[in-house]
């Protein structure tokens, strides 16, 4: 175990605390860098998506992390940051202006959500958040000078200063690095500046954060508006990645995915985010699968047991037709959701550190070590 | 003009008068103490102070400057921080950051700024950090730094929470019964530290108490109030002689 002894006030303040950092980091990039010369296309594209998500990722650990303001609405941010991407686009605006673009754009709506978050709070902020990104998917639809409404946009390559970016290109996978990069640095500057600490003593309590001189209001618009930002960003990356974007992908399961992002990841550190997106990402197509090969697996395991084989091909097609049932995605999100809940709500970082921390103790860690303990009761009657 | 003073005030939730008329003053270096029986109104005075609650009349002057319609997060700003009778930390940050938000009134910082971490805003949480440091070796809170605060005793936490209101530099600091919760021996360092607080940091403090050793220990003047009205001000030892005390302490 490493004992990092402080002689100085900037060892606080500095990202990479510890030679360990540089080295683990750096093996990190390496590998990171390495990855479109190893994989094959589609693990590649795999993993954009798992940058993507990772962007709104941090983007919702600002919020719902940090600052304690949930939101069930980023789906919409998405849908907004990339719709400005296709339009300007067809404006025939250059990849450079319009990035900025949208992610202003995104953060001037998201501090307009914000405003209402002055006064809600908790499942009504859900509920308020809910509302715009069906709002939103509404406009989306009946808007078509802009949006072209339900029949969709299609989105063309990158221009970059004359350079195309292909969306299945290396150019586009770095991109989106940089772009993740980025917005993890950002939010880690935040969070060791006075406006993280604000957001971090809103999130546990508003009474002490008035009186220590914290402005609520324009915390919460400040918190708001960075993260529809952030979301947007990833929006533009989301629609070029599609190459096509249409209001039916907006919708709230994709909120809802990005809310799991931070649950399964773990929502008290950035670190969260990237663990969750891989998460999230890599279950769809292991879903997938599963839908395809477990009926006829379980139908061959069956014939093989002495099943008669018109027996076991009515269990296959009952099978599938339990795999393939609607919803059934949303069900075992749901279910995933509700078990980290209960059993590790710190999530896969979470469960990391205490591994990690397990190895460093070895001999001597106790099993209590993480057990949760009744907290004091505060008194909520300021709010 | 008084260093601090209210001014007839009163609060109303609907037909019960928490507050009715009260008016004191505080002179600066003083520690001013209110005492009062359970639901007397003395944290709803507090909590008129630092503007959580607006008062149905009556004005507040700090400095000779009227600050009934100022907002509550301008409060610290002007020098005036508080504690809370129930404790109200950030639960789930570091003791160091804890005190670090009690700067928040000093950042000057902008958001571009941070969002880059530019060398001002490296400078600006060094002299943060060194202005919290000294907080921490006047209180002797060395141990916990990194500690989260879920994970602090309660004793400990009481310390933790006048250490992040210190943080803010207040000329003016308002305990809420600093010794609630506090054993013979923390209750005994409290007592000591509250004192130094005034000697040595020259803030003067208002303060909530029950425990009338410590009241007559460290206190210049008293109030006391009950039912919302003042009963009788003074030297500790008055107060407590005065037969309106004893009565709405004992029953008549």
């Amino acid at each position: 175990m490493r004992f990092v002894f402080k002689t100085d006030y900037d060892q606080d303040i500095r990202l990479l605390k510890h030679s360990g950092y540089w080295w683990s980091y750096g093996a990190l990039l390496a590998v990171l860098i390495a990855f479109p010369y190893l994989v094959g296309s589609y693990l590649q594209s795999q993993i954009v998506f798992v940058f993507i998500y990772a962007i709104v990722g941090v983007a919702l650990i600002i919020l719902t992390g940090f600052t304690g303001q949930a939101s069930l609405g980023h789906a919409a941010f998405l849908a907004i940051g990339a719709y400005t991407a296709g339009f300007l686009q067809s404006q025939g605006i250059s990849f450079i202006v319009y990035f900025p673009a949208a992610a202003i754009i995104t953060g001037a709506v998201g501090a307009m959500v914000g405003f209402p978050a002055l006064r809600l709070s908790g499942i009504y902020l859900v509920i308020a958040t809910i509302a715009f990104a069906f709002i939103v998917e509404e406009i989306l639809a009946r808007w078509e000078s802009v949006t072209h409404g339900n029949e969709g946009m299609r989105v063309r390559t990158i221009d970059f200063l004359g350079q195309p970016i292909p969306r299945d290109g290396d150019a586009f996978y770095f991109l989106c690095l940089l772009v993740l990069a980025g917005s993890i640095l950002l939010a880690l500057n935040l969070l060791r500046s006075p406006t993280g600490r604000a957001f971090i003593a809103i999130r546990d309590s508003e009474t002490a954060a008035k009186s220590m001189g914290i402005d609520l209001a324009g915390y919460k618009v400040k918190s708001f508006a960075i993260s529809a930002a952030l979301t947007g960003m990833a929006g533009v990356l989301f629609a070029h990645k599609m190459s096509f974007i249409s209001p039916e992908m907006f919708t709230l399961l994709l909120s809802i995915e990005f809310i799991m992002v931070i649950i399964i990841g773990g929502a008290f550190g950035v670190h969260g985010a990237v663990l969750g997106a891989i998460f999230i990402v890599m279950v769809d197509p292991f879903l997938t699968a599963l839908k395809d090969d477990v009926p006829v697996l379980g139908a061959s395991l069956a014939t093989t047991l002495g099943m008669a084989p018109d027996a076991a091909g009515k269990l296959r097609d009952t099978m599938s037709a339990i795999g393939s049932a609607a919803g059934l995605k949303g069900a075992i999100y749901g279910l995933i959701i509700m078990m980290f809940i209960l059993f590790e709500p710190y999530g896969l970082y979470g469960r990391w550190l205490k591994v990690k921390l397990f190895f460093q103790l070895f001999p001597l860690y106790k099993k209590a070590t993480f057990k949760r303990q009744k907290t004091y009761v505060k008194s909520e009657r300021n709010r | 003009m008084s260093f601090f003073t209210v001014d007839g005030i009163s609060l109303q939730f609907g037909g019960l008068k928490a507050v009715d008329s009260v008016s004191f003053s505080v002179e600066k270096g003083e520690i001013f103490t209110i005492i009062g029986p359970n639901g007397a109104g003395k944290t709803s005075i507090f909590n008129l102070i630092s503007r959580l609650y607006d008062p149905t009349s009556g004005k507040l002057f700090f400095e000779g400057r009227d600050i009934t319609e100022v907002p509550s997060h301008q409060i610290a700003k002007l020098g005036i921080a508080r504690t809370f009778q129930n404790i109200e930390l950030f639960e789930n940050a570091s003791m160091l950051a804890n005190l670090l938000v009690g700067r928040h009134c000093h950042a000057t910082t902008q958001l571009w700024q941070e969002i880059l971490f530019l060398p001002s805003v490296r400078r600006a949480e060094k002299e943060h950090r060194r202005k919290v440091e000294e907080v921490i070796e006047f209180l002797d809170l060395q141990a916990y730094r990194d500690k989260l605060i879920a994970g602090l005793p309660y004793g400990v936490r009481k310390v933790v929470e006048v250490a992040r209101a210190l943080c803010s530099e207040p000329k003016l600091i308002l305990l809420d019964e600093p010794s609630s919760g506090l054993n013979v021996e923390e209750t005994d360092d409290m007592s000591f530290w509250i004192r130094d607080i005034r000697t040595d940091l020259g803030v003067t403090v208002l303060m909530v108490e029950h425990d009338m050793t410590l009241v007559n220990r460290v206190s210049d003047r008293v109030l006391a109030l009950n039912y919302g009205k003042v009963l009788a001000s003074g030297t500790p030892a008055e107060v407590q002689a005065h037969p309106d005390v004893i009565a709405a302490y004992l029953g008549a």
